[in-house]
């Protein structure tokens, strides 16, 4: 679908600012009214284009909320008349799971899912995800450290290196 | 000094000390302060610049470079002036690769003044100008131009101040520190009499990649003004670079020729680190300029419609990062709003009178600082205007 500019502008400072930007500051950044502001904004939802305002949090630094994430490869036997999506719409309804993308390459379908330990996650990949009918294989890989996050660089010295007042 | 003899030059000694020196002193010493008094980016330099003198040193280019720098940058920046600004240059005869612009502009003034000669300094201006003429041995003759006109220079107004001794105008388009940008019909104007005085334009054009509002136009780009122009860039600001120190001067080749002696004795070549870093700034291409212009673009029209909305009056700068609001509103002078702030709110902004006599009534602020530092920064002065507004 073709977006105008305004519509453009405003997901492009949805993007790079904290989800908590008030609608006023929105409109000023964007130069346009708060009313189009907001128009625009349910406008996008409504298309679902703004899917949702989602917050990054590094659950690691948190006790008893660390967690284990796990990327698994899946090779799945594809159906006649629906491909790959069945199958990944069997997948994708697990809550564990976060993420389902269809891939190019050696495997087929790649999935993260969130669990509380390493036992959860195994028992959820050889009860739940193998045993799918169309499920050929899979290779789970443990996340050990994120380093960087949908754009988000955890660990990052931010402070300001500038001196306080330069011509 | 007791009676005893003082060493330093008389033009040094007539020198005043940046009035920035004191602010930065008073701020310096204090935690949690938000700092608008910034003249450079909050961008970190793109990795991929970074990584590039990273490769160069591990390489072992550790040597200097030819005097007016690495025939490959001269060649790219040939290049880039001529898509990015329409102008050309010979990168064998024309360009010349300096440390910052601020050296550009020392060793433009001093292949063109002799002593006696006068410099329009057209006001606010970088606080640089004024002095560096005077070492240069020549005389500033500092032009105010006014709010009204959103500090546009008028060219009756550079037309009352020349003299059979003036030599040359210098130009900032887009301006520190008032943001203000002028349009080619405006530049048009001004060209017209540096062709009827025959006078040079030394044009500081470093924040033209930082240019808001419509099609940015450089000074060498009027018609038949190249061979007036000295043009002034660099790196620093549009490209994030400001600690590398890395410029560029611009001249016809006899200008361009009387530069080049004085940088090869004076500073032999610009760092060899740095130039390398600047070739691949060049050659990564526009996206991260571009990534870091939207960002500014979008802070600035957050920041002037807040201060406007505060009842601090600014015009919409056309370019750079600066807003320049009015503080007539508060009874104060732009010194005593500074310090004040400073000292009540913790935000530190740069009064306008540094820059000139026609800055006095004004504060600098920079936007070149996160949309969350800003938007506590707007609730701070908004606090402090509360308690300092006249009745």
């Amino acid at each position: 679908m073709k977006l105008t500019e305004k519509q453009i502008e405003v997901l492009e400072i949805l993007e790079n600012n904290s989800a908590r930007i008030p609608v006023e500051d929105i409109a000023k950044m964007a130069e346009i009214s708060i009313a189009e502001t907001e128009t625009i904004l349910e406008k996008l939802e409504e298309m679902k284009v703004l899917v949702r305002f989602n917050s990054v949090i590094d659950w690691s630094k948190v006790d008893g909320h660390e967690g284990v994430t796990a990327m698994i490869d899946v090779k799945v036997a594809p159906k006649r008349g629906v491909g790959f999506d069945e199958v990944a719409q069997r997948i994708y309804r697990f809550k564990e799971v976060r993420s389902v993308y269809l891939m190019s390459g050696a495997y087929d379908l790649s999935v993260i899912i969130e669990g509380r330990s390493m036992n959860e996650v195994a028992r959820f990949v050889s009860e739940k995800l193998s045993t799918l009918d169309s499920v050929l294989s899979t290779t789970t890989h443990f996340i050990l450290k994120k380093y960087k996050h949908d754009g988000t660089i955890f660990e990052q010295n931010e402070d300001d290196k500038r001196i306080v007042v330069s011509p | 000094m007791n009676g005893t003899k003082s060493y330093i030059s008389k033009t040094v000694e007539e020198l005043k000390p940046s009035g920035i020196r004191r602010f930065f002193d008073l701020a310096a010493g204090m935690e949690g302060v938000i700092s608008l008094g910034v003249g450079e980016p909050d961008f970190i330099t793109p990795w991929s610049v970074r990584e590039a003198a990273i490769l160069s040193l591990e390489q072992g280019y550790t040597s200097y470079t030819a005097n007016a720098g690495l025939m490959e940058l001269r060649e790219e920046i040939a290049g880039y002036m001529q898509k990015s600004f329409g102008v050309s240059y010979s990168p064998q005869s024309e360009i010349t690769v300096t440390v910052g612009a601020s050296q550009a502009l020392d060793i433009a003034l001093r292949a063109i003044l002799d002593p006696g000669d006068e410099v329009i300094v057209v006001e606010p201006s970088f606080v640089s100008y004024v002095p560096l003429v005077a070492l240069a041995g020549g005389v500033p003759v500092q032009v105010q131009t006014l709010k009204e006109n959103g500090f546009k220079i008028l060219p009756e107004q550079l037309e009352k101040v020349i003299t059979v001794k003036t030599k040359a105008i210098m130009l900032c388009s887009p301006n520190n520190p008032t943001g203000t940008m002028l349009e080619r019909s405006e530049l048009k104007a001004i060209a017209q009499i540096a062709e009827k005085y025959d006078l040079l334009v030394l044009s500081d054009e470093i924040y033209a990649e930082l240019a808001y509002e419509g099609d940015y136009t450089s000074f060498a780009a009027i018609s038949g003004m190249k061979k007036r122009t000295i043009l002034i860039s660099g790196f620093s600001k549009g490209f994030a670079m400001t600690g590398w120190r890395l410029g560029f001067v611009c001249a016809p080749e006899a200008i361009s020729q009387a530069m080049l002696k004085i940088h090869q004795y004076a500073m032999m070549c610009a760092p060899t680190m740095a130039q390398f870093a600047a070739l691949e700034a060049l050659r990564a291409g526009r996206s991260d300029v571009e990534d870091m212009k939207k960002s500014y673009r979008r802070r600035r029209n957050y920041f002037v419609q807040s201060l406007n909305d505060l009842g601090l009056t600014c015009h919409v700068p056309g370019g750079a990062f600066y807003a320049f609001p009015s503080i007539e509103s508060t009874g104060l002078s732009s010194e005593e709003f500074a310090e004040r702030l400073l000292m009540a709110e913790k935000v530190a902004v740069v009064p306008g009178n540094i820059f000139g006599k026609s800055g006095e009534g004004h504060v600098r602020c920079s936007y070149a600082t996160s949309m969350e530092l800003l938007q506590e920064a707007i609730k701070r002065i908004g606090h402090f205007l509360d308690q300092h507004q006249k009745a």
